[in-house]
């Protein structure tokens, strides 16, 4: 058979676009051993650790568990949509893929829904996995089915506050200081940030903000749903709050090359 | 006369106080193989990424296959492949893999194992782009342009850095290409391949298009074409030159060394031979020059390095 080099153009259907778009980036994602590290070693390390962890950093009171594993979650889905996230597309923008894939008959918006589908193919397995250990080392999540369907609507929420985040540093910044900021914000949150310990801990005037930031929202609001006491409103109205505000800041700053 | 496939119409591109391109206008007839040349910094990628729809013209229009490539750029994307200068791949996506990925995303791709076989791309299917050599990240950069089978290809420096032999494989695979019917259009800094391949040249510099025609045409224009032999020293040149053409010089360089300046045809050649037969002299050496591509190039741009 030889080559049949006649045009025939022609976009395949959207839905194969879309499909292909995100097992690519999935590949991409799991070929990456860095990515792994963040996406589920260090979550693991923690929530293996959070067990003994009254013997570390006094988290208040209850059982260590409890207030560890959401803490975890949470950190699980900073990790994947932001830091991963930003960094892999801030070295697509560096690489020139993005600006190639905007040659292809792929639209902008099927790039980013195959990207946002990647990063909740992940977030599923890594929580399913994150969920199974903490409940095997003695985690007791309480309120019932209410509890898990406010945690998914949190971490919807929080994955599309912490996507719209990280797409905005990587669109706007050199892949360099992307990789740099995108690493420093994930350290600062993870220890600061409210993100794993309860706000409570905090002095009054560093939880009035840290009650104001994604991290804190959607850690606070994991915690307060699984100790079955409902979330509050106000953890949901901050994680929409940040998703408006920065994916507004994407569709008009993201440069695509 | 058929509608261009690309149309470019006064246009002007600034990047802060640079201007790139200033006022540039030019057409490509469909079918062809069409080379812009000129220096760095001539606005050659930036009039070509404005075609294929990166950036707004800031003024002026530009038009491709009658499309404007940013308004219907739904329509025109996946009839128009894309070459970029480098880059355009994951850097930890394999070869292969990454020409299969860009194929799906086309209705009725190549065949890419044949195109892979095609360009002598079997030995590195597996390794990852960011590990390919040059010419092995521009042999995967040409098969993911053309994969999708469009009908208007733009290559950005399509063989630079490529071996000797991959070089004649592209414009050989350029040249079937046209034979099919699809439209190239080229940006190249080596003058034997504009030569090779385009039926028509445009030659752009300070964003400005400064000549335009086929390949035989600039090349002829304001020739200074001669011939160079070498004989016995103290030839009577005056005599020779009343046997020529007129506007026909002979000038003794050096002692023995002669150049003919003047319209060089195979006309010229023989009667310049059958005046030295005639003195019965025979030549050491006999050079035709004719201007080439490069010489107009060098003329019109000048020959300041930038």
């Amino acid at each position: 058979m030889s080559l049949d080099l006649s045009p025939r153009p022609g976009a395949a259907p959207i839905a194969t676009m879309v499909r292909h778009q995100a097992q690519m980036e999935l590949r991409l994602l799991s070929r990456n051993g860095e990515q792994m590290l963040l996406t589920l070693v260090i979550p693991l390390v923690l929530i293996v650790l959070g067990g003994r962890s009254e013997q570390i950093v006094d988290l208040g009171p209850g059982r260590p568990m409890d207030i560890i594993t959401p803490g975890i979650l949470a950190l699980a889905v900073l990790s994947t949509s932001f830091t991963s996230l930003a960094i892999a597309t801030g070295f697509e923008r560096r690489y020139g893929v993005i600006k190639r894939l905007g040659a292809s008959p792929l639209p902008r918006w099927g790039l980013m829904v195959g990207k946002i589908a990647a990063i909740v193919v992940v977030e599923v397995v890594q929580l399913a996995i994150l969920i199974g250990v903490g409940l095997a080392l003695g985690w007791q999540p309480h309120g019932g089915a209410v509890a898990w369907i406010e945690a998914f609507c949190l971490i919807v929420l929080g994955t599309a506050a912490f996507g719209a985040m990280g797409l905005l540093i990587a669109g706007t910044l050199r892949a360099e200081a992307t990789l740099a900021v995108a690493n420093l914000v994930y350290v600062l949150l993870l220890v600061g940030g409210g993100l794993i310990v309860p706000l409570d801990r905090y002095p009054d005037q560093a939880r009035h903000v840290l009650e104001l930031l994604p991290s804190g929202a959607l850690g606070e609001g994991l915690r307060e749903t699984f100790a079955g006491a409902g979330a509050d409103p106000f953890s949901f109205v901050v994680l929409i709050i940040w998703a408006v505000c920065c994916g507004l800041g994407v569709s008009r700053l993201f440069k695509w090359e | 006369m058929s509608q261009p496939a690309v149309e470019v119409t006064d246009l002007v591109m600034r990047y802060g106080d640079t201007v790139a391109v200033d006022g540039l206008s030019l057409t490509v007839e469909p079918g062809t193989v069409t080379a812009i040349l000129g220096p760095n910094g001539a606005g050659k990628t930036t009039t070509i990424e404005t075609c294929e729809g990166f950036r707004a013209p800031q003024a002026g229009s530009v038009r491709a296959l009658g499309l404007d490539p940013i308004v219907d750029a739904k329509r025109l994307r996946p009839r128009v492949g894309v070459m970029l200068q480098s880059g355009g791949a994951w850097s930890g996506s394999r070869a292969h893999e990454m020409l299969r990925h860009m194929a799906s995303l086309h209705a009725y791709p190549l065949d890419v194992d044949l195109l892979i076989e095609r360009l002598g791309m079997q030995s590195f299917g597996r390794t990852p782009y960011r590990r390919l050599s040059g010419g092995q990240q521009q042999r995967l950069s040409l098969a993911m342009a053309i994969v999708g089978r469009p009908d208007l290809l733009f290559l950005d420096e399509p063989t630079a850095g490529l071996d000797p032999q991959a070089r004649r494989a592209t414009w050989d695979l350029i040249g079937e290409l046209k034979g099919h019917g699809v439209t190239t259009v080229l940006t190249t800094h080596f003058m034997d391949e504009a030569e090779t391949l385009s039926d028509h040249v445009h030659i752009v510099d300070g964003g400005r298009l400064i000549a335009s025609g086929t390949v035989a045409e600039l090349a002829v224009v304001g020739a200074e074409d001669s011939i160079r032999f070498t004989a016995r020293a103290g030839l009577d040149v005056v005599a020779l030159m009343a046997a020529l053409p007129v506007d026909t010089k002979v000038v003794e360089v050096a002692a023995g060394s002669y150049v003919v300046n003047g319209a060089v045809d195979p006309a010229l050649v023989a009667a310049v031979t059958a005046w030295l037969a005639g003195q019965g002299v025979l030549t050491d050496t006999m050079h035709v020059r004719r201007q080439t591509l490069e010489d107009r190039f060098l003329d019109l741009t000048g020959r300041t390095l930038r």
